[in-house]
């Protein structure tokens, strides 16, 4: 563990978690999501947690952002609240 | 029924020959990922997720009719219950054998082959189960999602 990578990654999956809650544009709320898991699957691995972090690479990274992808363009692309 | 090698307008030919040449390598990761799942990191979750990746790649590159030419919906039913059943049978064979369910060391008495090794391929035998009953469950999940549950043409 290096406490300077882990606290910059920490930085961004914050920030990458804030910015999801807060823009409009749910393609681009999915977008930083993605982002967001990459992260996450940066910090595990960087935690020496290597199988996590290959989870949460396939599934948070890769497949869920298709899923929310696909099913914004069901929905509008625009969040009314 | 379409040819994979058709260029129809509107559709670039760039992603199209790039995910022709990624999907067979993607295939073989997730097989080479769910075979050295208890070695390494990595396993039937994990694998069963890359392969049903090459098939969404696939359906968001062409249509998801030729996704569905290469797995049909009634190979994908075939596939999620083999899977559990692969899982569900291990567990069950091994409890009929005197062992407790899931406690492969029991299957000695069915193929003597040493409950160390047993314990082993036991392990991937579960494993084959839940990756095909994955790859098909996210393939599943995509088709439903991009096309509102009709599974006839999607994004």
């Amino acid at each position: 563990m290096i406490w300077q990578l882990d606290l910059m990654i920490l930085t961004l999956v914050v920030a990458c978690a804030l910015v999801t809650i807060n823009i409009k544009d749910l393609l681009g709320a999915s977008v930083v999501f993605g982002i967001y898991s990459f992260m996450m699957c940066l910090l595990w691995a960087e935690m020496g947690a290597v199988d996590v972090a290959f989870t949460e690479a396939t599934v948070g990274a890769g497949v869920s952002t298709i899923f929310f992808i696909s099913a914004i363009f069901k929905t509008t692309r625009r969040s009314k609240d | 029924m379409r040819d994979i090698n058709e260029h129809t307008p509107g559709e670039d030919l760039i992603i199209k020959t790039a995910v022709r040449l990624m999907v067979p390598f993607a295939q073989l990761f997730g097989l080479y990922v769910i075979v050295h799942g208890h070695y390494s990191p990595g396993g039937g979750f994990q694998g069963g997720v890359i392969l049903g990746a090459a098939f969404i790649m696939l359906a968001l590159a062409f249509d998801m009719k030729t996704s569905q030419q290469y797995m049909t919906i009634r190979v994908n039913t075939v596939f999620n219950n083999l899977g559990a059943a692969i899982f569900v049978g291990v567990g069950a064979l091994s409890a009929i054998f005197g062992g407790l369910f899931l406690d492969y060391s029991a299957l000695d008495k069915l193929i003597p082959m040493g409950s160390v090794e047993w314990r082993s391929f036991g392990i991937f035998l579960v494993e084959v189960g839940v990756g095909f009953t994955v790859m098909s469950i996210m393939v599943l999940l995509y088709w439903n999602l991009s096309s509102g549950g009709a599974m006839d043409e999607g994004l």
